[in-house]
């Protein structure tokens, strides 16, 4: 009953066209926003923002990249984490060795970077599909890591090969604060989520989805799948790649390419999983669960054991922690092999009837 | 309709229970409850689960005992006790960044007093927010290393030794084994291709210049399970020394292949993250004769760890659920380091007020002048468990002495003196190093007075 659109008529193309048709829904996003905008930079303690809020927003946007490659357009690939790597590296020499360039340009154009090695790796799909896509990414990852360890140009010649990102400082203002970092995220990660959100709603979207579902009949109908699929890759990889770029400037701070390894990829790929696959609200609940859910255990458990008197040491709450995250997974992939997102989908349905049950 | 129905029916249950269970979990989340504010908080980001767990286990234990032992011998210090947090950091430097600020989060004015992480990376993703934070980043024995230079980081501390420093002593070592000289010697450095094994090539290099032995590097991919290659490579080599920069699994592998290709290990010579118990005892005979650096001593046989034993684990309040493992390297190692950060402690108290909490920046300013003699170290009863560690702000190092040790197949013995690596030739790289780094982050190198 309180999730009914009835009444709501939609009088024009542009209304029925709109990224959220249902009023509730415009109203709980606007509140969203106004609590991540306004309270949260306001109420939110350090520890909030810096260990978990922004790692959130970041590893959204790299999820979100990563699902319109797997999700939209149907590529499997575990390179994700590669294509961070770039974008943060690209940045931070474009910073380094480019006298007065602004910050965000770097930013553009580290990710512009991950996007052109992106659709180098991309190429294979032309010819392979599926899980040996997988394994020609699976390259990626390997062979970027490698790339930036073996020359150690890229990380200014740097005898341990990390990089420390330089002092975010953007229209004379400096980004030292948890709070500024966290705006400057937000807005990043709003502004790549509306194109992105657009973007699937678009034409390539819909090329995307077409060449996912059936590639053959997409080239009948004229999609040219080259295109279509380099793009697909492209836009990832740039998404990843600005993912990479806040990591290393408003996360970690240094970082190095070992960072960056195929555990992060997975990491990524299960956020995509599990938040939904083909969804961009999904990323933001992936990752949370992801992100989240470890660190809640592990704060959790000890406080549980404590009220019990169990005796329970540090080591083995980390163990215990790994198997619960484990069966979490498992539990939620049973009961909604779609993803929270369908969790939520069917939360929506249950809320349009409620409290009547039909 | 029905079974639809029903679905949903029990998909919202779920939901609800799931809903109840993270509302209450939030309440968690959100009640992070502060130290006491009377106790000098110290922040332990600490590993014992993970690749590298085994290592941490010791270590971490170490530390905590000694802290024990000072709350329950000594009331605290000064009558100020010490509390601690551990957090799992797995090795891995993104929950290193959680847990700094979790336990942040935790601390009360001590800011976490020192924070140890044992672990090269998680130092690089914390040193801008410990300097941030004022609180002293503790690196013992590894890096940042270009942190030597305090006025560039002035809250970052790579005490006693670095890899360059050790390196170094381990030519020294060498160059007196041989007579005086290594010319026309060949050595091989076998390394893990990370940040820790590159960072002591530029120091090798150095030294092979001055010494004029000709050196030859061979990488070792992570984790280093798979050595045929490299070890084949060092038998057409056939060079006279091995210097060893392994790591977990990679160093016990080393030795195996070492033995099978018919390579003396007692020409192998490693660094201070290959040479524990943890290291060799795997490799079973192969690692018989093998040598390591190490900046602290093994055993039971020096005081304060066979007073550990007595006063902490006869009171059942011993860290560790394996207590064989006191006594071993990195568990001494691990004393070592709660040994000086005591002795910071102290000393921050001597000047700032008796009795007090220190703050992170007071800590700063103990740490940057330090002053631990083999006399106070004979008072704590640590003699000759690790060396004199005196700091300034050019110095966070402090000392840059290691000893040789050697595996008989059972223990480590000391096979020489306190060596200290060429501080003429090293310090200087890590002066050029530090100053490119403030270059870039735009800071002007000074002096903290206070």
């Amino acid at each position: 009953m309180i999730y009914r659109e009835s009444g709501q008529f939609k009088t024009s193309y542009r209304a029925d066209s709109q990224v959220f048709p249902i009023l509730q829904d415009r109203i709980g996003f606007a509140v969203i926003l106004f609590v991540a905008l306004l309270v949260i930079p306001l109420f939110a303690s350090e520890y909030w923002i810096n260990a978990i809020l922004i790692p959130f927003l970041i590893f959204s946007l790299a999820a979100m990249g990563l699902n319109f490659l797997t999700g939209y357009a149907g590529q499997l690939s575990l390179g994700s984490a590669a294509f961070m790597a770039v974008g943060a590296y690209a940045a931070y020499n474009f910073q380094l060795r480019v006298e007065g360039i602004p910050f965000l340009v770097s930013f553009v154009l580290g990710g512009c970077c991950a996007a052109l090695v992106g659709v180098l790796f991309g190429l294979p799909s032309l010819r392979i599909k599926g899980f040996y896509l997988a394994v020609a990414t699976l390259a990626a990852q390997f062979f970027v890591v490698w790339c930036l360890t073996k020359f150690p140009w890229f990380s200014n010649n740097s005898s341990s090969g990390v990089i420390s990102a330089q002092n975010l400082v953007m229209f004379g203002f400096t980004f030292n604060t948890p709070e500024t970092k966290y705006l400057l995220v937000l807005a990043i990660v709003i502004l790549m989520s509306v194109l992105g959100k657009n973007l699937v709603r678009s034409a390539t979207g819909r090329s995307w989805m077409a060449v996912r579902d059936m590639d053959v009949a997409a080239e009948v109908i004229g999609f040219h799948l080259m295109k279509t699929k380099l793009l697909a890759f492209a836009v990832s990889s740039f998404y990843c790649g600005l993912a990479g770029v806040l990591y290393a400037y408003c996360y970690l701070g240094a970082v190095e390419p070992d960072g960056f390894s195929l555990e992060l990829s997975f990491k990524i790929l299960f956020m995509v999983i599990i938040g939904g696959v083909g969804s961009i609200l999904g990323n933001y609940l992936g990752a949370a669960f992801i992100l989240l859910l470890p660190i809640f255990l592990d704060i959790a458990m000890p406080f549980i054991s404590g009220i019990l008197h169990l005796p329970i040491s540090n080591s083995v709450v980390s163990h215990i922690q790994v198997m619960v995250f484990g069966w979490l997974i498992i539990f939620f992939l049973i009961i909604e092999p779609h993803g929270l997102t369908r969790l939520w989908g069917i939360a929506k349905e249950k809320l349009r009837l409620w409290p009547f049950p039909h | 309709m029905k079974t639809n129905q029903i679905a949903l029916t029990t998909g919202l249950m779920k939901t609800k229970s799931l809903t109840l269970s993270l509302v209450l979990g939030l309440g968690v989340f959100l009640g992070v409850n502060s130290a006491q504010a009377d106790d000098q908080f110290i922040s332990i980001p600490s590993y014992r689960v993970g690749p590298y767990g085994q290592n941490g286990q010791a270590f971490y234990g170490g530390f905590v005992d000694y802290l024990n032992k000072i709350n329950i011998a000594q009331n605290g210090i000064n009558g100020v006790k010490l509390a601690w947090e551990e957090c799992e950091t797995e090795y891995n430097n993104a929950k290193g960044v959680e847990c700094y600020e979790r336990l942040k989060g935790k601390s009360g004015v001590s800011k976490g007093t020192a924070i140890h992480t044992m672990s090269t990376g998680i130092s690089y993703s914390v040193l801008d927010k410990s300097q941030a934070d004022k609180v002293p980043l503790i690196m013992m024995g590894y890096g940042r290393t270009d942190a030597v230079d305090g006025s560039v980081f002035p809250y970052a501390f790579p005490l006693v030794t670095t890899y360059q420093m050790q390196a170094s002593a381990i030519v020294k070592f060498l160059v007196e084994k041989n007579g005086g000289s290594l010319a026309n010697k060949k050595i091989v450095y076998l390394y893990h291709d990370s940040a820790y094994g590159k960072e002591p090539i530029v120091a090798l290099e150095a030294e092979s210049k001055i010494n004029r032995f000709k050196l030859v590097e061979i990488p070792v991919a992570h984790p280093g399970n798979e050595q045929g290659a490299q070890w084949l490579k060092i038998r057409e080599e056939n060079p006279d020394y091995v210097i060893f920069w392994g790591w977990g699994v990679m160093n016990q592998t080393a030795l195996k292949a070492a033995q099978k290709v018919g390579f003396s290990r007692e020409k192998i010579i490693g660094s201070w993250w290959a040479g524990s118990e943890e290291d060799v005892m795997p490799a079973g005979d192969a690692a018989k004769g093998y040598m390591s650096a190490t900046w602290n001593v093994s055993g039971k046989s020096v005081p304060v760890i066979a007073e550990i034993e007595k006063v902490v684990y006869d009171a059942g309040k011993g860290n560790l659920s394996d207590k064989n493992k006191v006594g071993t390297i990195l568990y001494n190692r691990g004393v070592s380091a709660a040994v000086v950060t005591v002795e910071a402690i102290k000393l921050a108290q001597n000047k700032f007020g008796k009795g007090k909490v220190m703050t992170g920046e007071q800590m700063r300013w103990a740490f940057e002048n330090l002053n631990i003699t083999n006399q106070s170290l004979n008072a704590l009863g640590a003699t000759g468990l690790l060396p004199e560690i005196k700091t300034s702000c050019e110095n966070h190092e402090g000392s840059g002495k290691v000893k040789i040790q050697q595996w008989d197949g059972t223990k480590w013995n000391l096979v020489s003196d306190w060596i200290e690596g060429n501080k003429a030739l090293i310090h200087p790289l890590f002066k050029a190093s530090a100053s490119e780094y403030a270059k870039e982050k735009n800071i002007t190198p000074t002096c903290l007075k206070n």
